[in-house]
C-alpha cells in the first residue's frame, strides 16, 4: 500500500498513489467496525459477554447468553452496521451530487417522508394489529417523495432538487405533526413520539430481515454512482463533457437513497446528522475524492453508530437515551459549527 | 475524425437562441468561433457536446449515435465555467481527463499517467501538481482546467474562451499549445475574444450573430473592418506586423 507514495517520484496525493491513503483508510475503518461490532455483541445489561459465548464450547451455561445474543444484541448490532452504513453512503452520495458539503439524506425530504409514513402507521394502528405496516409504510412514503421529487425536479438543476426537498420535508413535518395534534389518545401519542426519537433497541431480526434487502438494493445503486460522481467535481456541463448522464445519475441517487434511507428510517426512525458527519469528517483523508468518499463513509458511518450504541447502553443503563437523540445532540453543534466555519472560508 | 454539427438549433423560451447552424471541424485544423456577447458561441458548443436540448444533427467520424462515453473519448470539452468543486490536488483534476477511458476504483494504467503529466507538463504547473485545486489563482486555475482537457488525448478538443482571465503571456502561452496539438493532429474549435489572436493562430474562422453564423473563412478574409463594424459595432485599428493582421478596437460605432 505504502510502495507506490515511497517510491522516487511517486505522491501520496497524486494520481499515480491515489490509492495509498484511501486503502489505509478503508483498511483501518474495516478493523474498527469488526471491533466495534464485536463489543456491541458482548455489552448489555445481561452478564453475556464473550466469555460466555465461548463458555458454550466447555460445555456451562451458555444457552442463555447464546439467546441473548442472538435475539437481542445481534440484530441490534446488524441494525447499527446496516443503518450507519446506509447513512454514510448516502450522505456522502448526496453531497456529492448536489456538490454541497451540508447535504443529507434529510435534504431531499426522503428521512421525514419515511418518518410521516411511519407515523401514519403508527397513528391509525394499524402497526398493532399488522407488525409490519410499519416499515412498509414508511419505505411507501420515501417513495412517494421520490416520485413527487422526480415530477418537480426531473431534469432540472440541483437547486430546483433541494428546494423540492425543503418542501417536501416542510409538508412531511406538518402532516407528522397534525397526526400527533388529533392523535385519538395520549399512548399513541407517545407511541409516534418514542419511535420519532429513533432508536435500535429491542428490535428482532424480522427488523433486519425485512430492511436488509432494500438497503443492500439501495446501497449498490449509490455506489455504482461513485465514478459519475467524481466527474460532477468540475461541474455539470464538464461532467457531460465526460460522457456522464446526468439523468441516469440522478435517478439512480434519488432512487438509492429513498430504497436504503426509507428501509432505514422504517426499523429505526429518524437517526440525524449522520450522514452529514460522517463524510465531512472523512473527506480529508481519501483526497477529496467524490467516488473514493462512497465507501469509506459507509464504514464510518456503520462505525459511529455501532459505537454511539454501545455509549447509550453503557452511560445511561437502565433508562437508555435514544439513539437518534445522541445524533443529534452531537451533529446539531456539529452541523452550527460547519456552518460558521464554512462561512469564513474555513471548511472548503 | 470528423465533428459534423448539422442544423443545430437551440430554443430557449420560445424563441430560438441558435439558428440553423452548421459547423465542421477537422483534425489538424484551428478554428476560431468569434462573435459578440450573446451571440450563441457558448450555447453552440453546448449544444454538441449535448449539455443543451438542440434539435438537428451532430456526427462524430460520421455517427450520430455515440454513446455520451465513447463521444467524451473522441470529443474533449473545456466549458467556460470554471468550475472545482472539492480541493482535489491539481494533479487528480488532471486526471479526470482519462475519466472517459477509466474503470471504477481501478489505478490509471502507465498511458493515463503519462497523459496526465505531459498535459501538467505543458500547461508548466508541474510544480504545482501536489497543490490543492481550490486555492489556485484564477490564471492557475484556468490553465489547470485546460490541462484536464489536453489529458484526454481526444482527436477534437472544444474550448470555450480558453484564454480568458489569462495574462498576455499565458494567452500567447495557451495559444500556442493549442497550435501545437493542431500540428500533432488535433483539431481544436475554440471560442476567442481575442480578435488578434484569432487572426494570428487560427486556420479558420467562424463568426456568429443573434444566434446565427454569418460569415466563415480564413482570418485574413473574415476579420476586416467592414465585419468588424457590422458585427461587432466597432472602428478598429487594424496593421500588419511579421506577416499576420492584428487588430485594435478603438472605439464603437453608433450605439443601439
Amino acid at each position: 500500500m505504502a510502495r507506490e507514495s515511497d517510491r522516487p517520484g511517486g505522491r501520496s496525493a497524486g494520481p499515480r498513489g491515489r490509492y495509498s491513503r484511501a486503502a489505509l483508510t478503508f483498511t483501518a475503518l474495516s478493523v474498527l467496525v469488526a471491533i466495534a461490532f464485536v463489543l456491541s455483541l458482548s455489552i448489555g445489561p445481561a452478564a453475556a459477554g464473550l466469555g460466555a459465548l465461548f463458555g458454550q464450547l466447555t460445555g456451562g451455561e451458555a444457552d442463555i447468553a447464546i439467546l441473548i445474543m442472538r435475539e437481542i444484541r445481534l440484530p441490534r448490532a446488524l441494525l447499527a452496521l446496516m443503518i450507519g452504513a446506509t447513512l454514510g453512503v448516502s450522505g456522502a452520495a448526496l453531497q456529492g451530487f448536489l456538490r454541497n458539503p451540508l447535504a443529507e439524506p434529510g435534504v431531499i425530504g426522503v428521512s421525514a417522508s419515511a418518518a410521516l409514513g411511519a407515523v401514519l402507521a403508527i397513528y391509525s394502528g394499524l402497526s398493532a394489529s399488522v407488525p409490519l405496516a410499519l416499515p412498509a409504510l414508511a419505505i411507501g412514503g420515501a417513495l412517494v417523495a421520490v416520485a413527487i421529487l422526480q415530477v418537480l425536479s426531473g431534469g432540472r438543476s440541483t437547486l430546483t432538487l433541494i428546494l423540492a426537498g425543503v418542501a417536501i420535508s416542510s409538508i412531511a413535518g406538518a402532516l407528522t405533526s397534525l397526526a400527533l395534534n388529533l392523535s385519538p389518545n395520549p399512548f399513541a401519542a407517545q407511541e409516534i413520539i418514542i419511535w420519532m426519537l429513533g432508536s435500535i433497541t429491542d428490535r428482532s431480526m424480522v427488523h433486519v430481515a425485512l430492511a436488509a434487502p432494500f438497503i443492500v438494493v439501495g446501497v449498490a445503486m449509490l455506489l455504482a454512482t461513485a465514478h459519475r460522481l467524481e466527474a460532477l467535481t468540475l461541474g455539470e456541463e464538464a461532467a457531460i463533457g465526460m460522457g456522464v448522464d446526468l439523468k441516469r445519475l440522478r435517478l439512480l441517487i434519488v432512487l438509492g437513497t429513498a430504497l436504503s434511507v426509507g428501509a432505514a428510517t422504517a426499523v429505526s426512525g429518524v437517526i440525524g446528522f449522520v450522514g452529514l458527519v460522517v463524510p465531512h469528517l472523512l473527506r480529508p483523508l481519501v483526497g477529496h475524492r467524490p467516488a473514493l468518499l462512497l465507501p469509506v463513509s459507509g464504514l464510518g458511518g456503520a462505525l459511529l453508530l455501532l459505537v454511539a450504541d454501545i455509549l447509550v447502553r453503557l452511560v445511561t443503563p437502565g433508562s437508555e437515551l435514544k439513539l437518534g437523540v445522541l445524533t443529534a445532540l452531537v451533529g446539531a453543534p456539529f452541523f452550527l459549527w460547519l456552518v460558521i466555519a464554512s462561512r469564513e472560508g474555513g471548511v472548503p | 475524425m470528423k465533428l459534423e454539427a448539422r442544423a443545430i438549433t437551440v430554443e430557449a423560451g420560445g424563441c430560438a437562441i441558435i439558428k440553423d447552424a452548421h459547423l465542421t471541424l477537422a483534425p489538424g485544423e484551428l478554428v476560431g468561433l468569434i462573435g459578440p456577447n450573446g451571440a450563441g458561441k457558448s450555447t453552440l458548443l453546448r449544444a454538441i457536446v449535448g449539455a443543451m436540448r438542440h434539435s438537428g444533427e451532430v456526427l462524430l467520424g460520421g455517427d450520430a449515435h455515440l454513446t455520451p462515453r465513447a463521444k467524451a473519448r473522441m470529443l474533449a470539452y473545456l466549458p467556460q465555467e470554471r468550475r472545482v468543486e472539492w480541493a482535489i490536488s491539481v494533479s487528480e483534476l488532471v486526471a479526470l481527463g482519462r475519466h472517459p477511458f477509466e474503470r471504477p476504483f481501478t489505478r490509471l494504467t502507465p498511458g493515463d499517467l503519462g497523459a496526465v503529466e505531459e498535459a501538467l507538463a505543458q500547461v508548466g504547473l508541474g510544480g504545482i501538481a501536489m497543490r490543492s485545486a481550490k486555492v489556485l489563482s484564477s490564471g492557475e486555475q484556468a490553465l489547470a482546467l485546460l490541462a484536464r482537457a489536453l489529458a484526454v488525448g481526444a482527436p477534437l478538443l472544444l474550448a470555450d474562451e480558453p484564454v480568458a482571465a489569462l495574462d498576455p503571456y499565458h494567452q500567447l502561452h495557451v495559444m500556442e499549445l493549442l497550435r501545437e496539438r493542431v500540428r500533432a493532429g488535433t483539431g481544436v474549435l475554440a471560442v476567442l475574444h481575442d480578435l488578434t489572436l484569432a487572426a494570428r493562430f487560427c486556420d479558420r474562422v467562424i463568426v456568429m450573430r443573434q444566434g446565427q453564423i454569418v460569415r466563415e473563412g480564413t482570418p485574413r478574409a473574415i476579420i476586416d473592418a467592414a465585419m468588424l463594424e457590422e458585427v461587432y459595432r466597432i472602428v478598429p485599428l487594424i496593421g500588419e506586423h511579421e506577416g499576420t493582421r492584428w487588430v485594435m478596437p478603438w472605439r464603437r460605432t453608433t450605439p443601439l
